[in-house]
């Protein structure tokens, strides 16, 4: 057997080795975190190897309802964190695209003076570690009383806005400027241009953008911890789920209160993953 | 030519001025909302920690405090680095930096070679590869928490079957391997890190192979080159440039990641890193100062690393 062959053999092999490796790797946690939210507490002690779920276990819906009810009603309240949630991550959408769509534009397309700036600003902004920002506008914050949900929306801003500017910023430097040109001559302004040439070009861009602004707020747990932690009102869903793991909560309501959190984000990579993984590499989404 | 292009040039910038000074003035307007909220939410904000980071302040006297009435003081930074656990815990984080960096970009690496090239089951299985990027990372932690449970998880269920003692995975600092003592915890922090990034390398390092002229490794494989041959001497050259980034942005965030080690260990069991040290000053001992001038020590450090590395090992992403 020469090299060539016995390299092309094994390399074969390893490669669906390789490939079981990472579907077990990647997949086992997840079905494990999905089976054993159906689970009662008392199954997993008694039988802790028997992690999937019966039948009656799917039925049941025993730790969903625990995690969903409010606490007056015995439960773990998550329905408030989801909605926390939800508003917090929208409302942050919405701003930081809009906001980013306008910048990012000036910042590929516009003569300005400042301009090179601002570009290299992004750069440095968006490598800045969150811990170096946070203790100042903690302590301001405190200061101000703004440690509530609108105080977090600010600085979600204030963290998404690079990212959506510099992944935006390299997607509108690919339409050719030709196509504005156009639009210049045939009588457009700029903004005329902007709503009937540029965005319309760039619309799966900036929805792949609007998605990464969503999962970095829906995801994120050290600002909230730091601001909120003590105003259990305004908990979302991140800090929630941390929270009651240091409080007793049994696990596999936990678990319960893990797909609840991750479905919205597994869902929408799914439905988008083309696309998306594409934004991804074109800006480098931090994490 | 000069003498004939120059007052060309100028000519034309005249004329233009107008439109010109449109274009700037359209430019700021577009870039001022976003440039005062980054401004106002992060260049200001690291420069007060400076000047919070120069005086004695806690928590409870936020709220009479004066910030801009004070005698600068350098005992912040002489406090926090006068702990004994000061050096240990600065060099755990660069052991947990490199080694998770490292190993996320080799898993990255490895996963896409592996799915390179198309076949039946491609997309779901790379579907699946970013699950542990995508998911929040509190869920995706107290799945690993329950995984490596000491007395009901997976993990120790599997040992026993085996006839091997339970181990609490991330409750032990040390455990003793072939006569080796291997800091266990932290192992485990570096896995999970491995295992969380890795998609983030493994989309990077697929979508450079993917732009590859085919040619090269045609050539390659005319001239008899077997599969590994090629690997060595065809495709990591070419994966230069990416990898260059990539260790970059992966060692600047994870040297400054709290999320991971705080809810996997709370930085018990030997895996308190610098951040976590700091949320510890900050709200454990309600020392704004010293957290303060710790974070700015974090960021020193980073820097200091960050100049050694481009100095000696960055390489210019070319092409």
């Amino acid at each position: 057997m020469t090299r060539a062959v016995f390299e092309q053999r094994l390399f074969g092999t390893l490669k669906w080795l390789s490939v079981v490796f990472f579907v077990v790797v990647t997949g086992f946690p997840l079905l494990y975190m999905v089976s054993l939210s159906f689970k009662k507490m008392s199954e997993l002690l008694v039988e802790p190897g028997q992690f999937l779920p019966t039948l009656a276990d799917l039925t049941s819906l025993e730790t969903y309802r625990a995690v969903l009810r409010p606490t007056a009603a015995g439960g773990q309240g998550f329905v408030l964190f989801i909605r926390n949630s939800v508003l917090l991550a929208l409302v942050t959408v919405i701003v930081t695209t809009t906001l980013a769509v306008f910048s990012a534009y000036a910042a590929a397309r516009l003569r300005f003076r400042g301009k090179r700036a601002i570009s290299s600003g992004i750069l440095l902004v968006y490598l800045f570690p969150a811990i170096v920002i946070a203790i100042p506008l903690f302590v301001l914050f405190t200061r101000f009383g703004l440690r509530n949900l609108y105080g977090l929306v600010v600085v979600y801003l204030a963290q998404t806005i690079p990212v959506a500017l510099y992944m935006l910023r390299s997607h509108f430097q690919t339409i050719p400027s030709s196509l504005e040109e156009a639009g210049l001559i045939d009588g457009l302004n700029r903004f005329g241009v902007i709503r009937r040439i540029t965005l319309p070009l760039s619309a799966p861009a900036i929805a792949a953008v609007a998605l990464y602004v969503f999962m970095i707020a829906w995801n994120e747990f050290l600002l909230a911890f730091l601001f909120i932690v003590d105003k259990p009102a305004l908990w979302t869903l991140p800090l929630g789920l941390q929270q009651l793991n240091s409080i007793e909560v049994p696990t596999t309501v936990l678990m319960a209160g893990s797909v609840i959190i991750s479905v919205p984000v597994i869902v929408l990579f799914f439905v988008a993953e083309r696309f998306l993984t594409e934004g991804l590499t074109a800006g480098g989404v931090k994490g | 030519m000069r003498s004939t292009s120059l007052p060309d040039r100028d000519l034309r910038r005249r004329r233009t001025s107008a439109l010109a000074r449109r274009e700037e003035r359209l430019g700021w307007i577009l870039v001022a909302p976003a440039a005062i909220i980054v401004l106002g939410l992060i260049v200001f904000p690291v420069l007060w920690n400076v000047a919070l980071s120069l005086q004695r302040i806690r928590l409870i006297e936020l709220q009479r405090v004066d910030f801009f009435a004070f005698e600068p003081t350098l005992a912040n930074f002489g406090r926090v680095t006068g702990i004994r656990d000061f050096w240990p815990t600065v060099w755990r984080t660069f052991v947990y930096t490199v080694a998770g960096t490292a190993l996320s970009l080799g898993m990255g690496l490895w996963a896409a070679l592996v799915v390179r090239r198309s076949f039946r089951g491609r997309s779901l299985v790379r579907g699946l590869m970013l699950f542990p990027y995508v998911a929040p990372v509190v869920a995706v932690t107290l799945v690993w928490r329950l995984m490596l449970n000491p007395t009901f998880g997976i993990a120790n269920v599997w040992l026993e079957r085996l006839g091997v003692q339970r181990v609490d995975f991330l409750g032990r600092p040390s455990f003793e391997l072939f006569g080796f003592e291997l800091p266990l915890a932290l192992t485990m922090v570096i896995l999970f890190e491995g295992w969380r990034y890795f998609p983030f390398a493994f989309l990077f390092i697929l979508a450079r192979l993917q732009a590859f002229p085919a040619e090269l490794e045609e050539a390659a494989e005319v001239d008899g080159a077997t599969i590994s041959q090629k690997f060595w001497y065809v495709i990591l050259p070419q994966l230069r440039g990416v990898f260059s980034v990539l260790f970059l942005l992966r060692f600047i965030w994870t040297f400054n990641k709290f999320d991971d080690v705080f809810l996997l260990t709370g930085g018990s069991a030997g895996t308190k890193v610098v951040t976590v040290q700091i949320v510890e000053w900050l709200r454990g001992r309600a020392d704004i100062g010293a957290a303060a001038a710790l974070s700015l020590i974090l960021a020193g450090i980073l820097v200091v690393l960050l100049l050694i590395y481009f100095r000696w090992f960055y390489e210019e992403e070319t092409a």
